[in-house]
């Protein structure tokens, strides 16, 4: 009998398994729906209830403000630039609303990111012959990321000052992240903090374990997800 | 033996809600550590109990929590109403004997959802989101029931010494477990975890 029960949760693992696919999508709308109307929180805790997860791979990140932030652009490039947060809101900003989709699983519906295009700041720098790639670096020390320059010059590809038309807070990168449209979220790197366009492309923290460079939502890491851009 | 088992398990607890409470996450950061301490937790569960089943007395139990009596139905619909009498149980009561088959079976099935994401490379994408969904949701079915067993040890100081010295007062065993002694006279006596 004992038995029976062991091998009867194991059976209702194998089931939960295959059937998945076919609940989590109506489970994730419901809670969804749900977590609109809880006063409490508590849906949040809930697994797959909606919403942004949390992730550092540092022990603690330092806070910049509007008076001490700086992004630096250089590398290959003529004209080397340090831009303060009112430099950046002063550029041109951008608007894209798509979906958010992290390479672990979660994807956060309809999300706005405003912010300066990258291929704006890269034209300002003036690229130099040879160059081919661009590398973030940010201010928690540790992470870091690349895209091909063509990838950087895409339209979709900001330097983000929003997100869901409220500046970018401390937990989701802020002040400035780096916003790439259309590839798993741990491209968009949190707290930029350098800009600097290389020869080649350089793997990124995550990169070097183990998750594709090119990162394409849907096309990319062994998933298959619907692409967001 | 249950101490190595209750501290890896505490282990992937902690560790589990660093990795998916936001405000823990945020505290805490060292993303890689804390998966690679989860890791190794879960994989190590299962040992204690491998290496219990050299001992005797751990086989005599683990036969003692898998044969359910007649009595065991009626010491389940005596906790179902929340009355008192009649409870009659051997060594093990019928609660024991539920909560260890399902919690070795949820161990297990936590166990191969846990690998299937670890190891990214041996299954398929729709076997891998159903590992995620269901190590997700058992793991807080998990947390809910081991709240309940800690619980019920905080409620139960005799138990709890037993747990940890290997034998109980007579009086005790007689009042809670008034069948054990009859039960070892049938099977090879064991006192110890």
């Amino acid at each position: 009998m004992g038995r029976r029960l062991v091998l009867g949760m194991l059976g209702l693992g194998v089931a939960g398994v295959a059937s998945a696919r076919y609940v989590q999508g109506g489970l994730e709308s419901f809670l969804g729906a749900a977590a609109d109307k809880d006063p409490t929180g508590l849906t949040s805790l809930l697994p797959n209830g909606g919403g942004f997860r949390y992730y550092s791979v540092t022990s603690s990140v330092p806070d910049r403000s509007a008076a001490d932030y700086r992004l630096t652009v250089d590398g290959l490039v003529t004209r080397p630039a340090t831009y303060t947060l009112d430099a950046l809101r002063a550029l041109p900003q951008t608007r894209l609303v798509r979906d958010v989709q992290c390479v672990t699983g979660w994807r956060v519906p309809g999300t706005p990111f405003a912010g300066v295009q990258l291929s704006r700041l890269l034209d300002a720098a003036g690229v130099r012959p040879g160059a081919g790639a661009v590398r973030f670096t940010c201010f928690d020390g540790a992470y870091s990321e690349s895209l091909t320059l063509e990838q950087a010059r895409r339209d979709d590809v900001l330097i983000a000052l929003s997100m869901q038309d409220k500046p970018v807070s401390h937990a989701h990168g802020g002040p400035v992240r780096l916003y790439v449209a259309p590839m798993y979220f741990y491209k968009s790197a949190k707290w930029l903090s350098g800009i600097t366009v290389t020869q080649k492309v350089e793997r990124g923290f995550w990169e070097e374990r183990g998750y594709d460079i090119d990162a394409w939502v849907g096309r990319s890491n062994g998933r298959e997800d619907h692409p967001t851009s | 033996m249950h101490r190595a088992a209750a501290w890896l398990m505490g282990a992937c607890v902690v560790t589990a809600a660093v990795l998916y409470v936001p405000q823990f996450a945020e505290a805490v950061g060292r993303r890689e550590l804390v998966v690679r301490v989860h890791e190794i937790c879960g994989v190590l569960l299962p040992v204690p109990v491998l290496l219990g089943l050299a001992s005797r007395a751990f086989r005599a139990d683990l036969g003692r929590l898998n044969r359910f009596h007649p009595y065991d139905r009626t010491w389940l619909r005596t906790a179902l109403r929340r009355e008192r009498e009649p409870r009659p149980s051997g060594k093990f009561n019928a609660g024991q004997k539920l909560y260890a088959g399902w919690i070795a079976g949820a161990a297990l099935v936590m166990l191969g959802t846990g690998l299937l994401m670890w190891f990214t490379h041996l299954a398929p994408i729709g076997v891998r989101i159903g590992s995620t969904f269901v190590h997700d949701w058992l793991s807080l079915a998990v947390g809910i029931v081991i709240a309940g067993h800690v619980w019920m040890a905080i409620g139960d100081p005799v138990a709890r010494r037993g747990m940890r010295t290997g034998s109980v007062d007579r009086p005790w065993a007689k009042r809670e477990h008034p069948l054990w002694e009859p039960e070892s006279d049938a099977a090879p006596a064991g006192e110890d975890e």
